[in-house]
């Protein structure tokens, strides 16, 4: 494996995606990361120059709605997924700016 | 000597567009509907429900770019903004960092200094963020999603305002250009229209900027003016002190007039923006580019110039009118109605705005109809009501809409015309009044004003004054 993934990288990626991991999870999390990276070496290996970057396989744009509300008031069914409900709101941990 | 510094600002301004429906999917975006009444598995991130793009955001967003001059992306996309806060349900926002929708743009203001370009980076079309209600009883916070996925364009200004009066005449300048296209109410009070200010200070004469804050919660004029001018002295403050300003967001808080670093940047800023996998690219053609240029609505630089030439209106007049979209399209309906441009100026330069101001509203509450204002003008200069019948009577037109013709009526507000009746009246205040009539007739200019005053009464007011005049200085000849 050419790519090796720091402690300090598995730990701050672990943050960014609010992820806890044991020990065992984040060595082998390590490696699985350094695999990837092995794999983007060898793409990068490619000329692309020229080349427009690709953001979705089909070659379809302009998918659109027209601006109709058709959708009405689904708030019971909708609060059905919520782990906690008050006064018709979803309840969370508070939460400071 | 001390040192000299400058400030440089930058804007960020979210406009929540005036689309009837959200961006991503059919729940309607009608502002103060009971919470989370207006959502759906797509705005409230459900697994598994996809977006479908609203083409009238897209329109919107192209009719702003064109009006302030920017380059329209022919081929444009959305990416992913990840990061964590109940107000996002999804746990990240759709937004766009790669390839905006308009691009290089500028707005031109008029400050006491002359005119000056303000340069438009991007605009870019992204989703609404829910509310958060802090519940003090239960220690947690609620959350309504009403406004999730609600549209939104944020336009990124270049760092090229020195001043809070060049921020502010940006602003307003934004603020009309988008009313007028009918893309947004733009109100800063209800937070459809949003600025965060991107602030930093440097010497006079240096090149490179200073390291800057980004200031959040601004929602008046008034608090922008104030928080620019606090962040100003707070940075000047700690270079002076030979310290460092560190690179943070702040949050305003206009009663304390003061500002707070907001929750922290030690979480770290990595939003690992992708390209959003949800929703296909967006192609402009030639052929959508100019119909969207071919409705483009004449704007206030049009508007200002015409008002003058064609109506005769003068120049700060036309500035009032054309101050806010609402005045304008009723100055214009008015006038198409009774021909009287200037008569319908001056009712809303006058009387409107004195009303307005009364009851602490924008042009924009204004809920009377121009057919109404247009009636009474020709009620009053057919001579059928006098001015004063004629301002009580707009009072209730602009706050309750009433058909002057049919109030006059049934109110028994019309002139009397009748010339016998009338000096009969007279005849009685003059014999009533002697020490009146003494006075004026001893020179007292002021006393005759009296005498009018009692025939209005006894008339009800509903007598020319004009005319009540002239009988009383022929009875006292």
């Amino acid at each position: 494996m050419a790519n090796i993934i720091s402690d300090e990288t598995i730990e701050y990626v672990g943050i960014l995606a609010k992820l806890e991991l044991s020990d065992e999870e984040k060595e082998a999390a390590k490696k699985d990361m350094g695999r990837m990276l092995d794999y983007i070496d060898k793409l990068n290996e490619l000329d692309t120059a020229g080349v427009e970057p690709m953001s979705h396989v089909f070659p379809v744009s302009n998918v659109f709605r027209e601006d109709q509300v058709e959708n009405g008031d689904d708030r019971e069914e909708m609060l059905a997924n919520a782990p906690k409900v008050k006064d018709g709101m979803y309840m969370v941990p508070k939460t400071v700016e | 000597m001390s040192k000299q510094y400058e400030t440089v600002i930058g804007l960020e301004v979210h406009v929540e567009l005036a689309t009837k429906t959200k961006i991503f999917c059919s729940c309607s975006t009608a502002f103060g509907g009971a919470p989370n009444t207006h959502t759906c598995p797509v705005c409230t991130g459900m697994p598994g429900s996809l977006p479908v793009l609203n083409k009238k955001v897209v329109e919107y967003a192209m009719a702003v770019g064109l009006a302030t001059n920017c380059t329209i992306t022919r081929h444009s996309k959305f990416d992913r903004k990840n990061y964590f806060y109940p107000d996002n349900p999804q746990n990240y926002q759709i937004s766009q960092l790669y390839a905006p929708i308009c691009r290089d743009g500028y707005v031109e203001i008029e400050t006491e200094t002359g005119s000056k370009k303000i340069g438009i980076h991007e605009i870019h079309m992204e989703e609404d963020a829910g509310k958060l209600i802090h519940d003090e009883w239960e220690d947690c916070s609620l959350v309504d999603y009403n406004r999730s996925g609600v549209p939104l364009i944020e336009i990124v200004s270049e760092p090229d305002m020195r001043s809070a009066e060049e921020v502010i005449a940006y602003l307003d300048k934004l603020r009309l250009i988008i009313q007028y296209l009918g893309a947004s109410d733009c109100k800063l009070q209800e937070g459809s229209m949003r600025a965060d200010v991107n602030l930093s200070v440097r010497e006079v004469g240096a090149k490179e900027f200073g390291t800057r804050t980004e200031m959040k919660n601004l929602n008046s004029f008034k608090a922008i003016g104030r928080a620019i001018e606090g962040e100003r002295q707070r940075q000047i403050e700690l270079l002076k002190e030979g310290r460092q300003v560190i690179q943070e967001t702040r949050r305003w808080d206009d009663n304390k007039e003061s500002s707070h670093a907001m929750r922290s940047k030690e979480d770290a800023q990595d939003y690992r923006y992708f390209p959003e996998p949800d929703l296909v690219p967006i192609d402009i053609s030639e052929e959508w580019l100019e119909e969207i240029k071919a409705c483009q609505p004449e704007l206030r630089t049009e508007k200002l110039k015409r008002y003058k030439e064609e109506f005769e209106i003068p120049e700060y007049d036309a500035q009032i009118l054309t101050g806010s979209k609402q005045m304008a399209d009723m100055f214009e309906a008015a006038t198409a109605i009774c021909k009287k441009p200037k008569k319908v100026s001056n009712w809303l330069m006058v009387e409107t705005m004195r009303l307005l101001k009364e009851a602490g509203q924008e042009p924009e509450d204004m809920r009377f109809s121009p057919e109404h204002l247009a009636k009474l003008i020709e009620l009053a200069d057919a001579g059928t009501i006098n001015s004063s019948v004629a301002k009580e009577v707009f009072e209730h037109i602009f706050h309750e809409d009433v058909d002057p013709e049919k109030y006059v009526e049934e109110k028994g507000l019309k002139t009397v015309n009748d010339e016998g009746a009338l000096r009969e009246t007279i005849e009685r205040i003059v014999a009533a009044n002697p020490q009146s009539v003494a006075d004026y007739k001893g020179g007292k200019e002021k006393a005759l004003g009296f005498l009018v005053g009692q025939t209005m009464k006894e008339m009800k007011g509903k007598a020319n004054p004009g005319k009540v005049n002239e009988i009383l200085k022929e009875l006292l000849k």
